[in-house]
């Protein structure tokens, strides 16, 4: 089989005679003349089909979300480190929200503040770290690594990254309402979602971010649909379910969880846009406001929790699966040694998602719910810790008598793994209901939070743009600003969210616009100056890595080897063009797993070498 | 002007970034990409090192520093019997979590600095161990189990409602936009029922219900009072939003929710001087408020438990304090006892009494003592004009000789009188405005002073002590051209003609 390619030929050159001997035929180019879908500029850079476009539609568009996500956390740490100082220099970007008193000094008011804590939110949940990290990375890697020409549906794919965009510019749009965009909160608990009388940002600026997310979750499941029928159709010859990457494996599960998910938020918003428009009583119930008792009665504010979390606990797999996924990728790839315990690993996946929809009232223990319930959540909550220990103990493991080679996408894998543990480990704190009673909502869960799926999930995002930039745009990004933007996030990203355990334990409440009403919460000045100064410092560090963006996808250096990481995966048998339909001729027939690095000897095998007479296939 | 300098400073930022970025492309193409890998993997292999060292330290310095946060530890103790329980159980958590983060965060780094790719080093092929992935599966799973059944004990325990026939004092919050209203039981324990539907701003904020006796005693302070070491299961209630009952030194919390009330039951155990006290050994709390002011009280002795909310409901949730105060069982009663009833300081006698025809136990008691003081300086007078008393709360409907449903109160305490001072004789005297016909008024004051007479009689007075006269508008006490003297004039009086 082996005879017509020798060992002794260039890796790229064996490759494609390797595909063209034994890959599949599904006639490509019969069909595929002059290659109609990407024949114009609309339909190359806009409308485009071609997956590869489309993920990096969903990582710029993604990308643009993040700068004004954390622009808003600049805003709104401002007023929480430095309560005295003016903020009157922000009058010509912010408006009428810098209120200016008598003496001059502007101060931010207190609705767009929590209009900026609400946007902010959900625009890092929803826009960044879901359509930006999920939508990038499933769009780019599943075809690339099943050996596909493209999805399942590039209609549906198309549509996904528009109704997305279609999301993002209403949730734009509504900033500029002269009530301001929606301020209850990114989790939007009625009552206060549901009356204007309530909060101003409650009128039309929640029904606007009501609206744009049910766009969002109609792009969510488009994407999703099509990342599943892909995967379990159009793997190539070969590629059973257990020889995928594991990131292929993450966006699949992530895909599930998010196809099982979302439709009941959407249900929630639904109610509850009834109840805002309608006059029915879902979520509402005996509510004296504005000098006025409404008529509604019956209804409960926690059911809209219940629905709410049971797509929000849920999601926050949905961030970090495909985070996971990438970084087991990476973290195998650069260490030069096969993920360890791969099975071990997709069945923690598999855990982790089955019981990521039974825990969704761990977030409720306080808010007046039977405590009995409590109880099967508590038990369930805390089993999911075993699993992340597992992962967490496998990443290690692969890392152990490795062969690292340290660039920026292995150094934010590896920052990844040190996020989840600490993150992770504080959530064992806020797992157990009886902790819960102090933590719960105090700055100790801010902490937590950021830095298990925040933190962590950029980190796998970034570990993944660092290591695939290449078969996005044919160039690589700068690795010594990409160190430099990892050593300043690391070390930024633990200066702005270590000290809020600290404060969490004291029993600080989360989504305070002041301190100062309360002698418990008011002696922290120095801590939240030193939280605010790490985040000013740590966005800077991200303006190095945007810069780096840009500038490296028209300078960057170009890529000259296709499989410059000596990869084993299908995406790098493709060549470095990056052609419409991924491969020119036949697609790979794969014949191992994706691991197989330094075996027998080899630094590295592709997938579409055929195991050997001598050599036994692992799995 | 300050926009113009961040701007500034981006584009300073960008054009250094796009410099290095050439240069150290330029310093690859020059030394040679492995060359240059193999030293890039040193040097980031001693920053993990260093990174992982500093890490530690940087955890252990701020522990220390902010050791007084962690609960349970020095001043940080609960105030709450339960409270010791969860921070026990914070701190076995602590220890367990603590033991995993520096375990896996050094092997983390320890292996990433020591695994370099340098020249000649090579990765070993290590797909799985299963025993080995069975023990970690394992261990996580033992010590998850711990903490699951642990926490499990101590909720179900501090969250369990009172019992039936247990002894507590219940009181009552409730959250609104953007403050907390209390509500204590008063004399009888019980909480009155309320209903939204007749929440009226300033008068009855929380909707109490008047028809339910049990709301007439109810008091609402403007600070949370508790007797310390006594069971307490506060009814936390929502008028808008969600809110969160939130005692931060008592490790409590519970959400606030419209249309369905919520509980939490505590045990407070230390008074807020006790508290005061035990901040006042730590140096921390022995400096002074405010820092240049040397005359200020110290922190320790400024200390108070406060009510905060911790579930965000609008703008002014930052805002939402109350201050909290334990005292002993003593100074509890006599707080408690310079509190008064919300209906009686702003509901007795306005339209939405529902009771305005009714005197309760309190006010027949006061009243009666009035009247009997007025009546004793009456009878040891020697002036004629003191001799005269007028009914303060007898009353006829308009225009009618029909005695208001109240007036038999004051009667009553005068049949007594005539009771104890069995010779007393009086003379009932009915008075008028001058408004209407004069000789209408004659008939109608006379009518009534009769109508007084008959119901004495009927309470068992004999007639022969008693004589009734109708004086018209001819007496009249004050002006009869304003409301109020007119109002004043409008009167039934009794004299007593000897004793």
């Amino acid at each position: 089989m082996a005879n017509i390619a020798t060992q002794s030929q260039p890796e790229a050159i064996r490759e494609d005679m390797l595909i063209e001997e034994l890959g599949f035929d599904d006639h490509f180019h019969d069909h595929h003349h002059g290659d109609k879908y990407q024949s114009n500029f609309i339909t190359t850079y806009i409308f485009s089909q071609d997956h590869k476009m489309i993920a990096k539609q969903f990582l710029i568009t993604g990308m643009f979300w993040a700068v004004i996500g954390a622009l808003m956390s600049l805003v709104f740490r401002l007023q929480l480190g430095f309560p005295e100082e003016s903020l009157a220099w922000l009058k010509p970007v912010l408006g009428k929200w810098i209120e200016i008193s008598a003496d001059g000094t502007g101060v931010l008011s207190q609705d767009f503040y929590y209009a900026l804590v609400t946007m902010h939110g959900t625009i890092l949940v929803f826009f960044v770290l879901t359509a930006g990290l999920s939508g990038t990375f499933s769009n780019l890697l599943i075809p690339l690594q099943l050996g596909a020409r493209d999805m399942a549906s590039p209609l549906l794919n198309m549509m996904s990254y528009w109704f997305f965009f279609l999301a993002g510019a209403i949730m734009f749009a509504s900033l500029f309402l002269s009530t301001g965009p929606f301020s209850g909160g990114w989790v939007a608990y009625p009552p206060l979602s549901a009356l204007p009388q309530a909060s101003q940002g409650s009128g039309a600026g929640m029904t606007l971010w009501t609206l744009s997310l049910v766009f969002f979750v109609v792009s969510v499941l488009l994407g999703g649909i099509n990342y599943i029928t892909t995967v379990l159709n159009m793997r190539t010859k070969g590629m059973s379910m257990w020889r995928m990457p594991l990131t292929i494996w993450a966006f699949f599960i992530t895909a599930i969880i998010g196809l099982l998910s979302f439709p009941v938020l959407v249900s929630a918003f639904l109610l509850l846009m009834l109840d805002r428009g309608l006059g029915t009583s879902f979520f509402l119930s005996e509510i004296y406001i504005g000098g006025q008792a409404l008529d509604h009665v019956g209804g409960s504010p926690i059911l809209f929790q219940h629905l709410f979390w049971f797509l929000g606990h849920p999601e926050v797999y949905i961030i970090i699966l495909p985070a996971m996924g990438i970084v087991s990728e990476v973290l195998s790839v650069h260490s030069r040694k096969p993920i360890f315990g791969y099975k071990a690993m997709v069945y923690s996946i598999m855990a982790i998602a089955f019981l990521s929809f039974i825990v969704w009232a761990h977030h409720m223990f306080m808010s007046g719910v039977n405590p009995f319930i409590s109880n099967f959540f508590v038990i369930f909550t805390l089993i999911i810790a075993v699993p992340s220990a597992v992962k967490v103990f496998n990443w290690i493991a692969t890392l152990y008598k490795g062969n690292i080679r340290f660039n920026a996408s292995s150094l934010f894998a590896i920052g990844f793994v040190s996020m989840f543990i600490s993150g992770g480990l504080t959530g064992i704190f806020l797992g157990n209901s009886a902790l819960d009673i102090q933590l719960h909502d105090t700055y100790f869960v801010v902490a937590h939070f950021h830095i298990v799926m925040g933190v962590a999930a950029f980190f796998g995002m970034f570990a993944g743009i660092y290591n695939w930039f290449p078969k996005l745009y044919g160039r690589f990004m700068n690795d010594t600003l990409g160190k430099i933007h990892f050593w300043g996030t690391l070390v930024g990203a633990y200066a702005i969210f270590w000290p809020m355990h600290y404060l969490g334990m004291a029993g600080v409440p989360r989504r305070y616009y002041s301190f100062d009403a309360f002698q418990a919460f008011a002696h922290f000045d120095g801590m939240n100056q030193f939280i605010t100064i790490g985040a000013i410092v740590t966005f800077a560090f991200q303006i190095i890595f945007i810069v780096n963006f840009f500038y490296s996808i028209w300078k960057g250096k170009e890529m000259t080897d296709r499989n410059p990481w000596k990869a084993t995966t299908l995406e790098w048998t493709t060549p470095i063009e990056r052609i419409h339909g991924n491969w020119p001729g036949k697609l790979p027939a794969v014949q191992r797993w994706a691991y197989d690095y330094g075996k027998d000897g080899k630094d590295f095998i592709t997938q579409v070498e055929p195991i050997g007479p001598d050599e036994k296939e692992v799995h | 002007m300050t926009v113009l300098l961040v701007l500034l400073c981006i584009g300073l930022i960008t054009i250094i970034v796009v410099q290095v970025g050439k240069v150290t492309e330029l310093a690859t193409k020059i030394r040679g990409e492995e060359e240059m890998q193999e030293a890039s993997n040193r040097r980031n292999a001693n920053y993990m090192l260093a990174f992982v060292i500093l890490f530690l330290l940087a955890t252990i310095i701020s522990s220390y520093y902010y050791k007084n946060y962690f609960l349970g530890y020095g001043p940080h103790e609960s105030a709450s019997a339960h409270g010791g329980t969860l921070d026990y159980l914070f701190a076995v958590t602590l220890f367990f979590t603590g033991l995993v983060f520096v375990i896996t965060q050094v092997l983390l780094f320890y292996y990433a600095f020591k695994y370099k790719a340098q020249r000649g080093t090579k990765a070993s092929f290590i797909a799985h161990d299963n025993k080995l992935e069975i023990v970690w599966t394992v261990i996580p799973a033992v010590v998850m189990a711990f903490l699951v059944i642990s926490g499990l004990d101590a909720w179900n325990e501090v969250m369990a409602d009172v019992g039936e026939d247990e002894e507590y004092l219940e009181v009552e919050a409730t959250g609104y936009q953007f403050a907390w209203a209390l509500r204590y039981p008063g004399e009888d324990g019980v909480l009155g029922r309320k209903d939204y539907k007749l929440i009226k701003q300033g008068s009855n904020d929380l909707g109490m219900d008047w028809n339910d006796e049990a709301s007439l005693d109810d008091f609402l302070p403007n600070e949370l009072v508790l007797p310390v070491n006594k069971k307490v299961r506060v009814r936390i209630t929502s008028r808008d939003v969600l809110h969160n009952f939130y005692l931060p030194h008592f490790r409590l919390k519970m959400d606030a929710v419209p249309g369905m009330p919520t509980y939490f039951v505590f045990t407070p155990t230390k008074t807020t001087e006790e508290y005061r006290q035990e901040l006042s050994q730590y140096p921390e709390y022995q400096v002074p408020v405010d820092p240049n002011d040397p005359e200020s009280p110290m922190l320790w002795e400024d200390f108070n438990y406060e009510l905060a909310c911790a579930e965000l409901c609008g703008r002014g949730h930052w805002s939402m304090q109350k201050l909290v105060r334990i005292v002993s069982e003593d100074e509890y009663e006599a707080w408690k006892a310079t509190q008064t009833a919300h209906y009686m300081q702003l509901i007795r006698g306005t339209e939405d009494d529902p009771y305005t025809d009714k005197w309760f136990e309190s006010e027949i008691t006061e009243r009666k003592e009035n009247f009997n003081t007025k009546l004793e300086s009456a009878i040891g007078s020697e002036e004629a004009t003191d001799k005269v008393l007028q009914f303060e709360y007898v009353s006829f409907e308009t225009g009618s000789a029909d005695l208001t449903p109240t007036s038999k109160y004051e009667l009553d305490f005068l049949v007594d009188a005539l009771n104890k001072y069995s010779n007393m004789r009086i003379e009932l005297a009915g008075h008028t405005d001058n408004t209407g016909n004069a000789d209408a008024n004659m008939t109608l004051s006379q009518n009534r002073a009769n109508v007084v007479l008959n119901y004495l009689v009927s309470q068992g007075i004999d007639e022969s002590r008693l004589t009734a006269n109708g004086y018209g508008d001819t007496r009249p006490v004050s002006s009869n051209d304003t409301e109020e003297g007119r109002e004043d004039n409008r009167r039934t009086e009794f004299r007593i003609l000897s004793v």
